[in-house]
C-alpha cells in the first residue's frame, strides 16, 4: 500500500472480514490484553523512559496492539512464539509476568535476559517463547527450523512467527519463508504492515503493494486483513493455525496497520505526514473493539473503566518489584557464555 | 583391521550418533538423495529416511537457521556447509543467533555446523578457504579442525554431544588422502584438547589442519641434521587447549607457529600474544609464524602451490631458529 495514497476504501477492498467470532470470554480476554499491552508500553515509553528508569532504546507497538493479541490468544501452551519487536502482547500472554517485563527494561538481574540483553529481547522456553535479535527476520528461519523439528516429530503443534514490513526485505526473510514452504511446516508468518521501517516508508521498502503478494512467489497462501481489527486477526490467526496444525503447510498474514509512534522513543517521527497519524487514530484498535463490545452488550462502560483501573494496578504493582530488584552483579558479565552445567 | 579414512570417519561418527540418538539428524545441500558433495553423507537417506538426511534448498542462512529452531526445540541437528566458503551466507544466524542465545536467554543451541574447509585440490577462491577464524572471534562458538580419522570421528561425535554450537572444519585436502585404523568401540575426542604428534626437544611447532602433516614432513627432515621438533595438533581451537600450549614452549623454549590460514587476524597471531604473555621467560628465539600471505585463495597450481606453507618453509625457519 503506498502510504500516499491511503483511503478508507483501498483498505476495505483488501482486506479479508472476519467470518466468525470467539467466546464471549475470549472476547474479554482479548481487551485485557490488548489494554494491558497500551498501558504497559505506555508506562515504559511516556513515563519510565521520561523518568530515566529504563536502560537503553524503547520501541513500542502503539496502535498494532491487536496483532500479537488477536493471533496469540488461541495458542496451546506447547505452540511456540517467535515475536519481533512491537508484540508486547504476545509476552504477557504466554504468561511472562509484568515484573520480568519490567525488570528487564531496566537492566535488573531479575528481568528475562538477566541483564544480559535489553527491552524487547525476550525470551523463555518455558513459555515457549523465543527472542528476538536485532538483525530483523533472523526469527524466520528459525521459526522454520523449529515448524520443521515438529513435522518431524510428528508433533500437532505450530510455531507464530512475527515480524515487520522492513524485515521483508531481508534475504533471511526469503531464505526462512521459501524453506517453510518447501516442507510445508505448522508455522503461520504474522506481519505487522505498519508501513514505516524506522523512517523509511513502505514504496522505498517493496515495490509490490502488499506484503502478503510476497506469498504467491514460494508458494504459500498469503492473507490481508485489517490489523486493526482484533477479530479479523483472531479469524485469520485461528484458520491459519488450523491449517497449520493439520498438516496443510504455512500461511503469510499480512497485518495493515500503523506505527502510531516513531521508531523508537527518542524518535518524533516528523517524517510521517500528520494526517496518516489523524488517519489511524481514529482507526484505533482499542477504541473500535471497545464500541464493538459496548455495542454488543459484552460490556459496559463501567466494566471497561474497572478493567482500566485492575490494569493500572498490577502495572504499579510490578512496577513498584522490578524498581527494587536488584542489578546483576558486574562478574555475571563473564558468565553463561558456554554450558557451565544444571 | 581395514584403514579408515577421514571422510569416512566422519561419516560413522555421524552414522553412530544418529542410531544412538533419534533427535540427530542433518540438513544440507546435496546431503540426501545424492549423498554429499564428497560422499559424507553417503547412504544416510536409505537408512535413516528423508526426515532425518534433509535436502534443503539453497539458503544457507535458512539451513543454520532452520538447526537453531530445531535445536531450541530439543534436535541435534548438523547442519552441512557444502564447503566451508559458503558459511559466510550463514555468519549472522551463527554469529548473532546461535552463539548468543544461551548467554542472553539461558538457552543451548546444540547445533553442529560442519563443512569442507582448506586448499590443495585448486578449488580457488570460493572453495578453499579456511573461514575458521571467524568464529574463533565470536565467544559463545566451539571450534575445531581435526587433522587424523581418529580425531575426525572423535570430535564429530564431542561436536553433537557437545550442548552449545560447535562449527566443525573438515580439511578436504585430507578426506581422502590419510587413512588409519579405528577402534570398533565408541569413543569421543574431547573438545579443547591438543595432541602431541611427535615429541621433540627443540622446536615446538604449534598447528592444526593439513598442515600437521607439513609440520611431521619437516621434523623427518630435519632429524636428519640433529634438529628436533616438537609438533602439537591443536584439534580445537575454540576453546584451545593452552595447557599443552605452554607447556610445550617451557620445554622446547623456541616456537614455530604455522597455519594454511592467512596471516594478519590468523590464529598463530593470538597464540604469539598468549605465549609472550605466559611463557615470556621461556623463550630462547622469537616468535616466528608461517602461514598463507594474506590475499584470497588462487586457483592455478603455481599460484597456489606459492600461497600454501610449505615443507621447505618451515625446514628453513627451524633452521634459523635452531641457530638462534
Amino acid at each position: 500500500m503506498n502510504v500516499k495514497d491511503i483511503n478508507p476504501e483501498i483498505l476495505a477492498r483488501q482486506v479479508v472480514p472476519p467470518t466468525r467470532l470467539p467466546p464471549d470470554q475470549t472476547l474479554l480476554d482479548l481487551l485485557y490484553y490488548m489494554k494491558l499491552t497500551r498501558e504497559l508500553e505506555f508506562r515504559i515509553e511516556r513515563k519510565l523512559y521520561r523518568q530515566g528508569k529504563i536502560v537503553g532504546g524503547v520501541y513500542v507497538g502503539r496502535g498494532q496492539e491487536a496483532i500479537a493479541v488477536g493471533s496469540c490468544i488461541n495458542l496451546r501452551a506447547d505452540d511456540v512464539v517467535c515475536p519481533s519487536h512491537r508484540d508486547m502482547g504476545a509476552f504477557l500472554i504466554r504468561g511472562m509476568s509484568l515484573r520480568t517485563i519490567l525488570a528487564q527494561y531496566m537492566a535488573r538481574k531479575t528481568g528475562a535476559t538477566r541483564g544480559k540483553d535489553g527491552n524487547m529481547h525476550m525470551g523463555d522456553l518455558k513459555h515457549n517463547l523465543i527472542p528476538f535479535v536485532s538483525m530483523l527476520a533472523d526469527n524466520v528461519p528459525v521459526a522454520a527450523g523449529i515448524g520443521l523439528s515438529f513435522k518431524m516429530r510428528s508433533q500437532d503443534r505450530v510455531a507464530l512467527c512475527f515480524f515487520g514490513d522492513g524485515a521483508t526485505s531481508r534475504g533471511d526473510w526469503h531464505e526462512g519463508v521459501n524453506m517453510a514452504s518447501v516442507f510445508k511446516v505448522p508455522v503461520v508468518f504474522i506481519c505487522n504492515n505498519n508501513q514505516y521501517a524506522y523512517s523509511t516508508p513502505l514504496e522505498r521498502q517493496m515495490a509490490v503493494e502488499n506484503v502478503a503478494d510476497r506469498a504467491e512467489a514460494y508458494g504459500l497462501p498469503g492473507e490481508i486483513v485489517d490489523g486493526n481489527d482484533v477479530l479479523a486477526v483472531w479469524d485469520a490467526a485461528t484458520r491459519a493455525i488450523e491449517r497449520a496444525r493439520s498438516g496443510q503447510g504455512p500461511t503469510l498474514i499480512e497485518c495493515k496497520t500503523f506505527r502510531m509512534t516513531g521508531h523508537s522513543a527518542h524518535d518524533d517521527a516528523g517524517y510521517v505526514p500528520a494526517e496518516l497519524f489523524e488517519f489511524w487514530e481514529e482507526r484505533d484498535p482499542i477504541n473500535k473493539f471497545e464500541r464493538f463490545l459496548k455495542e454488543r452488550g459484552i460490556i459496559t462502560a463501567s466494566g471497561i473503566e474497572d478493567l482500566q483501573k485492575r490494569i493500572n494496578r498490577e502495572i504499579d504493582e510490578a512496577i513498584q518489584i522490578a524498581e527494587k530488584d536488584p542489578f546483576p552483579d558486574p562478574e555475571d558479565c563473564l558468565k553463561d557464555v558456554y554450558y557451565e552445567g544444571e | 583391521m581395514a584403514l579408515t579414512t577421514y571422510v569416512e570417519a566422519i561419516r560413522q561418527g555421524i552414522w553412530e550418533e544418529m542410531e544412538k540418538d533419534e533427535r540427530v539428524f542433518v540438513l544440507g545441500e546435496d546431503v540426501g538423495i545424492y549423498g554429499g558433495a564428497f560422499k559424507v553423507t553417503a547412504g544416510m537417506l536409505e537408512k535413516f529416511g528423508e526426515w532425518r538426511i534433509i535436502d534443503t534448498p539453497i539458503s544457507e542462512s535458512a539451513i543454520v537457521g532452520a538447526a537453531i529452531g530445531a535445536a531450541l526445540m530439543g534436535m541435534r541437528p548438523i547442519a552441512e556447509m557444502q564447503f566451508a566458503d559458503f558459511i559466510s551466507c550463514a555468519f549472522d544466524q551463527i554469529t548473532n543467533f546461535a552463539a548468543k542465545c544461551r548467554y542472553r536467554w539461558g538457552a543451548g543451541v546444540p547445533i553442529v555446523v560442519r563443512g569442507p574447509s582448506g586448499g590443495g585440490v585448486h578449488g580457488g577462491p570460493f572453495h578453499s578457504q579456511n573461514p575458521e577464524m571467524y568464529f574463533v572471534h565470536t565467544p559463545g562458538l566451539k571450534v575445531v579442525c581435526p587433522s587424523t580419522a581418529y580425531d575426525a570421528k572423535g570430535l564429530i561425535k564431542a561436536a553433537i554431544r557437545d550442548p552449545d554450537p560447535v562449527i566443525y572444519f573438515e580439511h578436504k585436502f585430507l578426506y581422502r588422502r590419510v587413512k588409519e585404523e579405528l577402534p570398533t568401540d565408541d569413543f569421543v575426542v574431547p573438545i579443547g584438547k591438543a595432541s602431541i604428534r611427535r615429541p621433540g626437544t627443540d622446536i615446538s611447532v604449534l598447528t592444526y589442519g593439513a598442515m600437521v602433516y607439513n609440520a611431521l614432513d619437516a621434523a623427518k627432515e630435519l632429524e636428519r641434521e640433529g634438529i628436533d621438533l616438537e609438533v602439537v595438533d591443536l584439534r580445537s581451537l575454540l576453546p584451545f587447549d593452552k595447557e599443552t600450549i605452554l607447556e610445550s614452549v617451557k620445554k622446547t623454549n623456541k616456537v614455530i607457529l604455522l597455519h594454511e590460514d592467512t596471516r594478519i587476524g590468523g590464529f598463530a597471531g593470538e597464540l604469539a600474544a598468549i605465549i609472550s604473555d605466559e611463557a615470556f621467560e621461556y623463550l630462547d628465539g622469537p616468535i616466528r609464524r608461517i602461514t598463507a600471505p594474506d590475499t584470497p585463495v588462487p586457483y592455478s597450481p603455481p599460484l597456489e602451490e606459492f600461497f600454501l606453507p610449505k615443507v621447505s618453509d618451515i625446514v628453513n625457519v627451524a633452521r634459523e631458529l635452531y641457530a638462534y
